[in-house]
């Protein structure tokens, strides 16, 4: 295995005597690239190089099924950008990211304001801290079986909702292509909201409190603290959940694989599940990799964004 | 007094107002987790009993006697261990030292090494999928332990050295200086001296490895073949894949899959929190 290395290090170099120098690097030059190299070797090796490799799989056709693949350009990616069933996850994916973050904000900024409110009690604020971290607790894998669950036809979501007088009949939410799409984001809102929620508590901690006294001097009531005062503050730590949400949402595989499998028809498929289909249930893995790279640019613009921001934050 | 009774009142209709919101906000968050925990404990032909009970006559511990004496479920939970374990040390002594690297040496190629192990964060899992798989079979790794181990040291290994190193930088730097005059060598110093005092950063490294390596799902899925080799998250897939659904058991393995997580969260709270916030504000 190629993670042995650190270990070897540390033996064969017993604590070896050595004069005091203000300039570290300067005596042993290769020592930080000795202990820098475990990480070199594995990022390039697992992570740069399978990067080239897929860029190179779409750029030739029948890689992997064929010994001899074809050099053919861009064609692939020709093949993918005319294929409706890109576009559908395109759109899907869109859609269920931008709901998702948007409401994950929402519930955020609610629940952390609710939590930090000086109106709770301590006891039950830890209480109702503790559960709106739960859905927090659970792996997509888990999260999506639950759900499946949940919102069986003969489940409990339909039963309450009957009892409700909301609906008339049950409805299979999950199976249904009009409300599909609508369910697993609803999960996906349940189970990413708290990592907002958290971050958001800890950015709370960060306001000061004279801010609020002065604009309480100044009048301001409840909401016009709110828009004055609480979301100026928050506002890098918004920006940058926000992005690190988009990226990871329209990455999502685990939850709609275990859930609708990218159905029913098509209409829950995001770019991750088309990109699997495409390799590993058809194999064509030339396909597959040009959509990989593609939503590898895609993911790339939203991370140049982020570091922009983080940039922009450190200045202060 | 007629105004200091009129701000209580206010106040207690506000209370009342918030703790009503808390409510409706823990029914949310909180009932879909006493659900799972209550279908764990059913008999499976009461999981879609009519009208729906929390809790039924049929309430027994079979559902998790049935999964813990499967040995192949509780072979699921063992790869689970023996994967995310190996993970957690293996990634926490390859980041030390690089975060050692780079926060007490100069050299050259730090800063590209340094964007890179920055970018590499932003590759989709998806993207690396098609490559992995061609790898771990030309390195006669697929369907090993050594080959989901060494897939999700790559995924932790740049936050986790990211956070390393900004923890280090935190720590000044005559500390290890002081040992450096008294003829230390430079693993001795980051072993004896940087490590006992960095362990609340490596403990929220750690627990962040841990997750991510517990909960993953599509490596899993695609890098193993057998039972003998299959994470808690797929073999629970594998479990509804089946004919008649065991919701009971599905549910049961749920929540004991969930378990290690949740007691990690419990013991290590601050940590997780901590961790959490720092890694979003500043990574």
């Amino acid at each position: 295995m190629t993670t042995s290395p650190p270990d070897t290090v540390m033996i064969a170099r017993p604590s070896r005597r050595r004069p005091s120098h203000p300039h570290r690097g300067r005596r042993r030059p290769f020592e930080p690239y000795l202990l820098i190299a475990p990480t070199v070797l594995l990022v390039a090796g697992l992570m740069v190089v399978p990067v080239i490799i897929v860029i190179a799989y779409s750029l030739f056709d029948n890689v992997v099924t064929n010994q001899n693949p074809q050099f053919v350009g861009l064609a692939n990616y020709l093949t993918i950008l005319a294929d409706p069933n890109f576009w559908n996850a395109v759109g899907n994916t869109v859609i269920f990211t931008v709901a998702s973050v948007v409401i994950h904000m929402i519930i955020g900024v609610g629940f952390a304001l609710m939590l930090n409110s000086k109106l709770v009690h301590k006891v039950p604020r830890v209480i109702f801290r503790a559960i709106y971290i739960l859905p927090w607790i659970f792996t997509a894998s888990v999260v999506a079986v639950l759900w499946r669950l949940l919102l069986d036809p003969s489940g409990v979501i339909n039963y309450l909702l009957r009892a409700l007088g909301i609906l008339q009949e049950a409805v299979p939410w999950l199976g249904t292509p009009a409300t599909a799409l609508l369910a697993v984001t609803v999960i996906n809102i349940w189970s990413g909201y708290p990592f907002f929620m958290i971050s958001l508590l800890a950015g709370l901690q960060g306001v000061p409190s004279d801010l609020y006294e002065a604009s309480r001097v100044d009048g301001a009531g409840l909401i016009r603290q709110f828009f004055s005062v609480t979301l100026p503050a928050l506002r890098p730590i918004l920006f940058s959940m926000a992005l690190l949400d988009l990226l990871w949402t329209t990455q999502q595989f685990t939850l709609i694989w275990a859930t609708t499998g990218g159905g029913p028809i098509n209409h829950t498929e995001v770019l991750s599940t088309y990109t699997y289909k495409l390799a590993f249930n058809s194999y064509q893995f030339s396909l597959a990799s040009t959509s990989a790279v593609l939503i590898l640019l895609a993911s790339l613009f939203v991370a140049i964004f982020y570091v922009r921001q983080q940039k922009k934050a450190s200045l202060f | 007094m007629s105004i200091a009774i009129r701000t209580r009142t206010k106040r207690n209709v506000g209370r009342v107002f918030i703790y009503l919101a808390l409510l409706v906000g823990a029914m949310f968050a909180g009932f879909p987790v006493l659900w799972m925990l209550s279908s764990s404990f059913k008999s499976n032909a009461n999981i879609f009993a009519y009208p729906p009970k929390l809790f039924d006559s049929s309430f027994s511990l079979q559902p998790y006697v049935a999964v813990l004496t499967d040995p192949v479920k509780i072979g699921y939970f063992v790869n689970s261990y023996i994967v995310a374990i190996s993970v957690v040390i293996i990634t926490l002594v390859i980041a030390l030292l690089a975060a050692y690297v780079f926060s007490r040496y100069e050299f050259r190629f730090k800063s590209i090494i340094r964007v890179v192990i920055i970018g590499v964060q932003a590759v989709p899992p998806i993207t690396l999928l098609i490559p992995f798989f061609g790898i771990m079979v030309g390195l006669h790794l697929y369907n090993t332990y050594q080959g989901l181990i060494l897939t999700y040291v790559v995924f932790t290994l740049p936050y986790a050295i990211i956070m390393m190193t900004a923890y280090f930088d935190s720590l000044p730097r005559e500390l290890d200086e002081a040992a450096r005059v008294d003829g230390a060598g430079s693993l001795s110093v980051l072993w004896r001296i940087l490590v006992p005092v960095s362990v609340p950063g490596m403990v929220s490294v750690g627990l962040y490895t841990f997750m991510i390596s517990w909960n993953e799902y599509l490596f899993a899925l695609t890098l193993t073949q057998t039972d003998d080799r299959r994470t808690v998250p797929v073999g629970i897939q594998l479990l509804m894949g089946q004919n008649n659904y065991l919701w009971n058991e599905v549910m049961a393995m749920s929540i004991l899959g969930s378990i290690p997580v949740l007691v990690l969260f419990l013991i290590f709270q601050r940590y997780f929190i901590g961790g959490l916030a720092a890694g979003a504000v500043k990574s």
